[in-house]
Protein backbone atom coordinates (compact mmCIF):
# COMPACT_ATOMS: atom_id res chain seq x y z
CA UNK A 1 0.00 0.00 0.00
CA UNK A 2 3.05 2.27 -0.03
CA UNK A 3 3.09 5.21 -2.39
CA UNK A 4 5.75 3.73 -4.62
CA UNK A 5 3.53 0.83 -5.65
CA UNK A 6 1.42 3.33 -7.56
CA UNK A 7 3.56 2.68 -10.61
CA UNK A 8 2.32 -0.30 -12.65
CA UNK A 9 5.81 -1.12 -13.91
CA UNK A 10 7.53 -1.88 -10.61
CA UNK A 11 9.25 -5.24 -10.84
CA UNK A 12 11.32 -7.23 -8.43
CA UNK A 13 14.75 -8.67 -9.06
CA UNK A 14 13.42 -11.51 -11.17
CA UNK A 15 11.57 -9.16 -13.42
CA UNK A 16 8.12 -10.10 -12.21
CA UNK A 17 5.65 -7.43 -11.28
CA UNK A 18 5.03 -7.06 -7.58
CA UNK A 19 2.66 -9.71 -6.26
CA UNK A 20 1.32 -7.30 -3.72
CA UNK A 21 0.55 -4.76 -6.40
CA UNK A 22 -1.11 -7.31 -8.64
CA UNK A 23 -3.38 -8.56 -5.87
CA UNK A 24 -4.15 -5.04 -4.70
CA UNK A 25 -5.30 -4.00 -8.16
CA UNK A 26 -8.14 -6.53 -8.28
CA UNK A 27 -11.47 -4.72 -8.22
CA UNK A 28 -14.46 -5.83 -6.21
CA UNK A 29 -16.75 -7.66 -8.66
CA UNK A 30 -19.91 -6.17 -7.15
CA UNK A 31 -18.65 -2.62 -6.57
CA UNK A 32 -16.38 -2.21 -9.54
CA UNK A 33 -15.07 1.25 -8.66
CA UNK A 34 -13.06 0.06 -5.67
CA UNK A 35 -10.21 -2.42 -5.30
CA UNK A 36 -10.14 -5.24 -2.78
CA UNK A 37 -7.23 -3.43 -1.14
CA UNK A 38 -9.22 -0.22 -0.72
CA UNK A 39 -12.18 -2.24 0.55
CA UNK A 40 -9.97 -3.73 3.25
CA UNK A 41 -10.61 -7.38 2.40
CA UNK A 42 -7.05 -7.97 1.16
CA UNK A 43 -5.27 -8.92 4.37
CA UNK A 44 -1.81 -10.06 3.28
CA UNK A 45 0.34 -11.02 0.31
CA UNK A 46 3.25 -13.28 1.15
CA UNK A 47 5.91 -14.64 -1.15
CA UNK A 48 7.82 -17.72 -0.11
CA UNK A 49 11.50 -16.75 -0.39
CA UNK A 50 12.56 -20.23 -1.42
CA UNK A 51 9.90 -21.30 -3.89
CA UNK A 52 8.65 -17.86 -4.84
CA UNK A 53 5.10 -19.11 -4.38
CA UNK A 54 2.64 -16.36 -3.49
CA UNK A 55 -0.04 -16.72 -0.84
CA UNK A 56 -2.80 -14.11 -0.77
CA UNK A 57 -4.96 -13.80 2.33
CA UNK A 58 -8.43 -12.29 2.07
CA UNK A 59 -11.45 -11.98 4.35
CA UNK A 60 -15.11 -11.71 3.33
CA UNK A 61 -17.24 -8.65 4.03
CA UNK A 62 -20.23 -10.83 4.93
CA UNK A 63 -20.10 -14.56 5.68
CA UNK A 64 -22.38 -15.32 2.77
CA UNK A 65 -20.81 -12.91 0.31
CA UNK A 66 -21.40 -14.61 -3.07
CA UNK A 67 -18.58 -12.64 -4.71
CA UNK A 68 -15.82 -14.53 -2.91
CA UNK A 69 -15.34 -17.19 -5.59
CA UNK A 70 -15.05 -14.54 -8.28
CA UNK A 71 -12.62 -12.54 -6.14
CA UNK A 72 -10.44 -15.63 -5.62
CA UNK A 73 -10.44 -16.34 -9.35
CA UNK A 74 -9.66 -12.70 -10.19
CA UNK A 75 -6.73 -12.67 -7.75
CA UNK A 76 -5.29 -15.85 -9.25
CA UNK A 77 -5.71 -14.42 -12.73
CA UNK A 78 -4.07 -11.09 -11.80
CA UNK A 79 -1.14 -12.88 -10.17
CA UNK A 80 -0.71 -15.23 -13.10
CA UNK A 81 -0.54 -12.22 -15.39
CA UNK A 82 2.13 -10.76 -13.09
CA UNK A 83 4.25 -13.88 -13.29
CA UNK A 84 2.93 -15.88 -10.34
CA UNK A 85 0.99 -18.73 -11.95
CA UNK A 86 0.52 -20.92 -8.87
CA UNK A 87 -0.68 -18.40 -6.29
CA UNK A 88 -2.71 -19.68 -3.39
CA UNK A 89 -5.65 -17.68 -2.03
CA UNK A 90 -6.49 -18.22 1.64
CA UNK A 91 -9.65 -16.99 3.31
CA UNK A 92 -9.62 -15.96 6.97
CA UNK A 93 -12.52 -14.88 9.17
CA UNK A 94 -10.71 -13.43 12.15
CA UNK A 95 -10.51 -10.58 12.88
CA UNK A 96 -13.87 -9.93 11.24
CA UNK A 97 -13.99 -7.33 8.47
CA UNK A 98 -15.18 -3.89 9.44
CA UNK A 99 -16.21 -1.00 7.22
CA UNK A 100 -13.60 0.96 9.21
CA UNK A 101 -11.02 -0.87 7.08
CA UNK A 102 -12.15 0.89 3.91
CA UNK A 103 -9.42 3.35 2.98
CA UNK A 104 -9.99 7.10 2.62
CA UNK A 105 -9.37 6.76 -1.10
CA UNK A 106 -11.90 3.94 -1.23
CA UNK A 107 -14.51 6.04 0.54
CA UNK A 108 -14.02 8.86 -1.93
CA UNK A 109 -14.42 6.45 -4.85
CA UNK A 110 -17.62 5.02 -3.36
CA UNK A 111 -19.08 8.49 -2.92
CA UNK A 112 -18.09 9.46 -6.46
CA UNK A 113 -19.90 6.37 -7.74
CA UNK A 114 -23.08 7.34 -5.92
CA UNK A 115 -22.66 4.94 -3.01
CA UNK A 116 -22.79 6.67 0.37
CA UNK A 117 -19.78 5.45 2.37
CA UNK A 118 -20.32 4.06 5.87
CA UNK A 119 -19.89 6.08 9.04
CA UNK A 120 -17.10 4.97 11.39
CA UNK A 121 -18.06 2.02 13.56
CA UNK A 122 -15.42 2.63 16.20
CA UNK A 123 -14.29 0.03 18.64
CA UNK A 124 -17.67 -1.09 19.95
CA UNK A 125 -18.37 -3.08 16.82
CA UNK A 126 -22.08 -2.71 17.33
CA UNK A 127 -24.06 -0.91 14.71
CA UNK A 128 -25.50 2.50 15.46
CA UNK A 129 -28.61 2.91 13.41
CA UNK A 130 -29.39 6.58 13.85
CA UNK A 131 -26.47 8.17 12.02
CA UNK A 132 -27.33 10.67 9.30
CA UNK A 133 -26.33 9.51 5.83
CA UNK A 134 -25.50 12.19 3.29
CA UNK A 135 -26.92 11.89 -0.21
CA UNK A 136 -24.00 11.10 -2.54
CA UNK A 137 -25.76 12.98 -5.36
CA UNK A 138 -26.52 16.36 -3.77
CA UNK A 139 -24.87 16.14 -0.34
CA UNK A 140 -28.08 16.71 1.58
CA UNK A 141 -28.33 15.12 5.03
CA UNK A 142 -32.12 14.92 4.54
CA UNK A 143 -32.19 11.24 3.67
CA UNK A 144 -34.21 8.24 4.72
CA UNK A 145 -33.70 4.52 4.66
CA UNK A 146 -35.95 2.63 2.28
CA UNK A 147 -34.63 -0.79 3.20
CA UNK A 148 -31.96 -2.04 5.56
CA UNK A 149 -30.93 -4.50 2.86
CA UNK A 150 -29.93 -3.52 -0.66
CA UNK A 151 -28.58 -4.76 -3.95
CA UNK A 152 -25.70 -6.64 -2.30
CA UNK A 153 -25.15 -8.04 1.19
CA UNK A 154 -23.06 -5.04 2.22
CA UNK A 155 -25.44 -2.29 1.10
CA UNK A 156 -28.69 -0.69 2.24
CA UNK A 157 -31.16 1.20 0.07
CA UNK A 158 -31.68 4.90 0.86
CA UNK A 159 -33.52 7.83 -0.65
CA UNK A 160 -32.76 11.55 -0.58
CA UNK A 161 -35.64 13.77 0.52
CA UNK A 162 -33.99 16.82 -1.05
CA UNK A 163 -33.28 15.57 -4.57
CA UNK A 164 -35.57 12.50 -4.45
CA UNK A 165 -32.83 10.24 -5.83
CA UNK A 166 -32.50 6.72 -4.45
CA UNK A 167 -28.97 5.61 -3.61
CA UNK A 168 -26.97 2.74 -2.12
CA UNK A 169 -25.38 3.08 1.29
CA UNK A 170 -22.58 0.79 2.40
CA UNK A 171 -23.75 -0.37 5.82
CA UNK A 172 -21.46 0.28 8.76
CA UNK A 173 -20.34 -3.11 10.04
CA UNK B 1 -25.99 -33.42 23.11
CA UNK B 2 -22.32 -33.66 23.77
CA UNK B 3 -18.99 -32.65 22.35
CA UNK B 4 -17.88 -29.85 20.06
CA UNK B 5 -19.01 -31.70 16.90
CA UNK B 6 -22.63 -32.01 18.00
CA UNK B 7 -22.68 -28.45 19.26
CA UNK B 8 -21.22 -27.02 16.06
CA UNK B 9 -23.50 -29.16 13.91
CA UNK B 10 -26.59 -28.02 15.81
CA UNK B 11 -25.74 -24.33 15.24
CA UNK B 12 -24.92 -25.04 11.60
CA UNK B 13 -28.24 -26.78 11.06
CA UNK B 14 -30.17 -23.93 12.70
CA UNK B 15 -28.57 -21.49 10.26
CA UNK B 16 -28.90 -23.77 7.23
CA UNK B 17 -32.57 -24.59 7.70
CA UNK B 18 -33.40 -20.97 8.56
CA UNK B 19 -31.67 -19.92 5.33
CA UNK B 20 -33.60 -22.44 3.25
CA UNK B 21 -36.94 -21.39 4.75
CA UNK B 22 -36.26 -17.68 4.32
CA UNK B 23 -35.18 -18.22 0.72
CA UNK B 24 -38.70 -19.48 -0.01
CA UNK B 25 -39.83 -15.85 0.19
CA UNK B 26 -37.65 -14.86 -2.74
CA UNK B 27 -39.91 -13.41 -5.46
CA UNK B 28 -42.89 -13.83 -3.10
CA UNK B 29 -42.38 -11.17 -0.42
CA UNK B 30 -45.07 -8.51 0.03
CA UNK B 31 -42.84 -5.77 -1.36
CA UNK B 32 -39.62 -5.50 -3.35
CA UNK B 33 -37.51 -4.14 -0.47
CA UNK B 34 -38.66 -6.96 1.79
CA UNK B 35 -37.90 -9.52 -0.89
CA UNK B 36 -34.33 -8.26 -1.01
CA UNK B 37 -34.07 -8.06 2.77
CA UNK B 38 -35.19 -11.64 3.34
CA UNK B 39 -32.87 -12.93 0.62
CA UNK B 40 -30.02 -11.00 2.25
CA UNK B 41 -30.75 -12.45 5.66
CA UNK B 42 -31.02 -15.92 4.15
CA UNK B 43 -27.62 -15.38 2.56
CA UNK B 44 -26.11 -14.37 5.92
CA UNK B 45 -27.53 -17.51 7.52
CA UNK B 46 -26.20 -19.63 4.68
CA UNK B 47 -22.78 -18.04 5.07
CA UNK B 48 -22.68 -18.86 8.78
CA UNK B 49 -24.01 -22.36 8.05
CA UNK B 50 -21.23 -23.06 5.56
CA UNK B 51 -18.51 -22.02 8.02
CA UNK B 52 -20.06 -24.05 10.81
CA UNK B 53 -20.67 -27.12 8.65
CA UNK B 54 -17.10 -27.07 7.35
CA UNK B 55 -15.78 -26.85 10.88
CA UNK B 56 -18.14 -29.60 12.09
CA UNK B 57 -16.83 -31.81 9.31
CA UNK B 58 -13.25 -31.20 10.45
CA UNK B 59 -14.15 -31.91 14.08
CA UNK B 60 -15.80 -35.16 13.10
CA UNK B 61 -12.73 -36.20 11.11
CA UNK B 62 -14.67 -38.62 8.92
CA UNK B 63 -14.02 -36.82 5.67
CA UNK B 64 -17.39 -35.13 5.38
CA UNK B 65 -17.28 -31.61 3.97
CA UNK B 66 -19.98 -28.93 4.06
CA UNK B 67 -21.75 -30.39 1.03
CA UNK B 68 -21.79 -33.92 2.43
CA UNK B 69 -23.26 -32.65 5.69
CA UNK B 70 -25.83 -30.40 4.02
CA UNK B 71 -26.96 -32.65 1.20
CA UNK B 72 -26.36 -36.23 2.24
CA UNK B 73 -27.99 -36.46 5.65
CA UNK B 74 -31.60 -37.46 6.25
CA UNK B 75 -33.98 -35.60 8.53
CA UNK B 76 -33.22 -37.74 11.58
CA UNK B 77 -29.56 -36.70 11.32
CA UNK B 78 -30.32 -32.98 11.39
CA UNK B 79 -29.88 -31.23 14.75
CA UNK B 80 -31.68 -27.93 14.18
CA UNK B 81 -34.36 -26.68 16.54
CA UNK B 82 -37.97 -27.09 15.42
CA UNK B 83 -38.42 -23.31 15.29
CA UNK B 84 -36.44 -22.90 12.07
CA UNK B 85 -38.17 -25.72 10.17
CA UNK B 86 -41.73 -24.49 10.82
CA UNK B 87 -43.45 -23.39 7.59
CA UNK B 88 -43.32 -19.69 6.74
CA UNK B 89 -47.08 -19.48 6.85
CA UNK B 90 -48.40 -15.92 7.29
CA UNK B 91 -45.83 -13.13 6.82
CA UNK B 92 -46.32 -12.31 10.52
CA UNK B 93 -45.31 -15.87 11.41
CA UNK B 94 -42.12 -15.51 9.38
CA UNK B 95 -41.36 -12.25 11.19
CA UNK B 96 -42.01 -13.83 14.59
CA UNK B 97 -39.62 -16.67 13.73
CA UNK B 98 -37.02 -14.25 12.37
CA UNK B 99 -37.23 -12.02 15.43
CA UNK B 100 -37.03 -14.83 18.00
CA UNK B 101 -34.19 -16.58 16.17
CA UNK B 102 -32.16 -13.36 15.91
CA UNK B 103 -32.81 -12.55 19.57
CA UNK B 104 -31.19 -15.94 20.34
CA UNK B 105 -28.42 -15.90 17.73
CA UNK B 106 -27.10 -12.45 18.63
CA UNK B 107 -26.21 -13.31 22.26
CA UNK B 108 -25.16 -16.80 21.11
CA UNK B 109 -22.65 -15.52 18.56
CA UNK B 110 -21.51 -12.81 20.97
CA UNK B 111 -20.78 -15.46 23.61
CA UNK B 112 -19.17 -17.67 20.99
CA UNK B 113 -16.83 -14.81 20.03
CA UNK B 114 -15.35 -15.02 23.52
CA UNK B 115 -15.17 -18.80 23.83
CA UNK B 116 -11.96 -20.82 24.03
CA UNK B 117 -12.38 -22.51 20.64
CA UNK B 118 -10.62 -20.20 18.17
CA UNK B 119 -12.56 -21.29 15.11
CA UNK B 120 -15.94 -20.91 16.80
CA UNK B 121 -14.81 -17.57 18.23
CA UNK B 122 -13.93 -16.29 14.75
CA UNK B 123 -17.28 -17.43 13.34
CA UNK B 124 -19.12 -15.87 16.28
CA UNK B 125 -17.33 -12.54 15.93
CA UNK B 126 -18.23 -12.42 12.26
CA UNK B 127 -21.83 -13.62 12.50
CA UNK B 128 -22.88 -11.46 15.43
CA UNK B 129 -22.49 -8.30 13.36
CA UNK B 130 -24.92 -9.72 10.83
CA UNK B 131 -27.29 -10.95 13.53
CA UNK B 132 -27.59 -7.39 14.86
CA UNK B 133 -29.13 -6.40 11.52
CA UNK B 134 -31.46 -9.41 11.51
CA UNK B 135 -32.68 -8.60 15.00
CA UNK B 136 -33.30 -5.00 14.08
CA UNK B 137 -35.22 -5.99 10.97
CA UNK B 138 -37.38 -8.54 12.78
CA UNK B 139 -38.08 -6.15 15.66
CA UNK B 140 -39.13 -3.39 13.25
CA UNK B 141 -41.72 -5.64 11.62
CA UNK B 142 -43.01 -7.02 14.91
CA UNK B 143 -43.56 -3.44 16.09
CA UNK B 144 -44.97 -2.23 12.80
CA UNK B 145 -47.48 -5.06 12.55
CA UNK B 146 -48.26 -5.34 16.26
CA UNK B 147 -48.86 -1.62 16.66
CA UNK B 148 -50.40 -1.22 13.22
CA UNK B 149 -53.97 -1.85 12.13
CA UNK B 150 -56.48 -3.99 13.95
CA UNK B 151 -55.94 -6.76 11.41
CA UNK B 152 -52.13 -6.61 11.46
CA UNK B 153 -52.20 -6.63 15.28
CA UNK B 154 -54.46 -9.66 15.31
CA UNK B 155 -52.22 -11.57 12.93
CA UNK B 156 -48.97 -10.57 14.65
CA UNK B 157 -50.35 -11.67 18.03
CA UNK B 158 -51.53 -14.94 16.51
CA UNK B 159 -48.06 -15.45 15.04
CA UNK B 160 -46.31 -14.78 18.35
CA UNK B 161 -48.71 -17.17 20.12
CA UNK B 162 -48.10 -19.84 17.49
CA UNK B 163 -44.31 -19.60 17.45
CA UNK B 164 -43.55 -18.81 21.10
CA UNK B 165 -43.67 -22.40 22.45
CA UNK B 166 -40.89 -23.34 20.02
CA UNK B 167 -38.50 -20.73 21.46
CA UNK B 168 -37.94 -22.75 24.63
CA UNK B 169 -35.98 -25.42 22.77
CA UNK B 170 -33.33 -22.81 21.97
CA UNK B 171 -32.35 -22.64 25.63
CA UNK B 172 -32.26 -26.27 26.68
CA UNK B 173 -29.26 -26.55 29.00
CA UNK B 174 -26.06 -28.15 27.75
CA UNK B 175 -23.42 -27.38 30.39
CA UNK B 176 -20.70 -29.24 28.47
CA UNK B 177 -21.09 -27.11 25.32
CA UNK B 178 -18.66 -24.27 24.51
CA UNK B 179 -21.61 -21.96 25.20
CA UNK B 180 -24.41 -23.33 27.38
CA UNK B 181 -27.64 -22.25 25.64
CA UNK B 182 -29.37 -21.90 29.02
CA UNK B 183 -27.14 -18.92 29.80
CA UNK B 184 -28.52 -17.02 26.79
CA UNK B 185 -32.09 -16.85 28.04
CA UNK B 186 -31.75 -13.61 30.06
CA UNK B 187 -30.36 -11.72 27.04
CA UNK B 188 -33.20 -13.08 24.90
CA UNK B 189 -35.86 -12.04 27.41
CA UNK B 190 -34.28 -8.61 27.76
CA UNK B 191 -34.67 -7.96 24.03
CA UNK B 192 -37.97 -9.69 23.39
CA UNK B 193 -39.98 -8.32 26.32
CA UNK B 194 -39.66 -4.60 25.49
CA UNK B 195 -40.20 -5.14 21.75
CA UNK B 196 -43.42 -7.09 22.34
CA UNK B 197 -44.55 -4.43 24.82
CA UNK B 198 -43.87 -1.62 22.37
CA UNK B 199 -45.70 -3.60 19.71
CA UNK B 200 -48.71 -3.77 22.09
CA UNK B 201 -48.44 -7.55 21.98
CA UNK B 202 -48.91 -9.95 24.85
CA UNK B 203 -46.01 -12.25 25.66
CA UNK B 204 -47.47 -15.76 25.79
CA UNK B 205 -47.26 -17.87 28.92
CA UNK B 206 -47.88 -21.56 29.07
CA UNK B 207 -45.59 -24.46 29.69
CA UNK B 208 -45.89 -26.25 26.35
CA UNK B 209 -42.36 -26.49 24.99
CA UNK B 210 -42.16 -28.75 21.96
CA UNK B 211 -38.61 -30.03 21.39
CA UNK B 212 -36.70 -32.89 19.88
CA UNK B 213 -34.87 -31.19 17.04
CA UNK B 214 -31.52 -31.35 18.81
CA UNK B 215 -31.98 -35.13 19.05
CA UNK B 216 -33.04 -35.48 15.43
CA UNK B 217 -36.74 -35.85 16.14
CA UNK B 218 -38.40 -33.32 13.87
CA UNK B 219 -41.79 -32.13 12.72
CA UNK B 220 -43.21 -33.50 9.50
CA UNK B 221 -42.13 -30.28 7.76
CA UNK B 222 -38.38 -30.88 7.74
CA UNK B 223 -38.31 -33.84 5.37
CA UNK B 224 -40.17 -31.85 2.69
CA UNK B 225 -37.76 -28.96 3.09
CA UNK B 226 -34.78 -31.30 2.77
CA UNK B 227 -36.26 -33.01 -0.28
CA UNK B 228 -36.30 -29.69 -2.10
CA UNK B 229 -32.92 -28.56 -0.77
CA UNK B 230 -31.12 -31.81 -1.53
CA UNK B 231 -32.74 -33.03 -4.74
CA UNK B 232 -30.20 -31.54 -7.14
CA UNK B 233 -27.16 -32.76 -5.27
CA UNK B 234 -28.59 -36.23 -4.83
CA UNK B 235 -29.62 -36.49 -8.47
CA UNK B 236 -26.25 -35.20 -9.66
CA UNK B 237 -23.68 -36.03 -6.97
CA UNK B 238 -20.81 -33.57 -6.95
CA UNK B 239 -22.57 -31.15 -9.28
CA UNK B 240 -20.98 -27.70 -9.29
CA UNK B 241 -22.19 -24.34 -10.57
Amino acid sequence: MSARSASPTIANATGRASARQAAASVVDPEIRVITIDELGILRAVDEDPASGRVTVTITPTYTGCPAMDVIRADIRRALAAAGHPDAEVRTVYSPPWSTDWISEGGRAKLAAAGIAPPAPVGTAGVVSLTLAVRCPQCGSPETEQVSRFGSTACKALWRCRSCSEPFDHLKAL
Amino acid sequence: MNGPFDFTLSLADDALIAAQRLAEWTTRAPEMEEDIALANIALDQLGAARLLLSYAGELEGAGRDEDALAYLRDDREFRNVLLVELPNDDFAVTMAKLFFLAAYQLPLYTALAGCADERLAAIGAKARKESAYHLDHGALWVKRLGDGTEESHRRMQAAVDQVWPYTHELFVADPAAPVDPATLRPAFDEVVGPVLAEATLTQPGGAWAPAGGRAGVHTEHLAYLLAEMQVLHRAHPGAKW
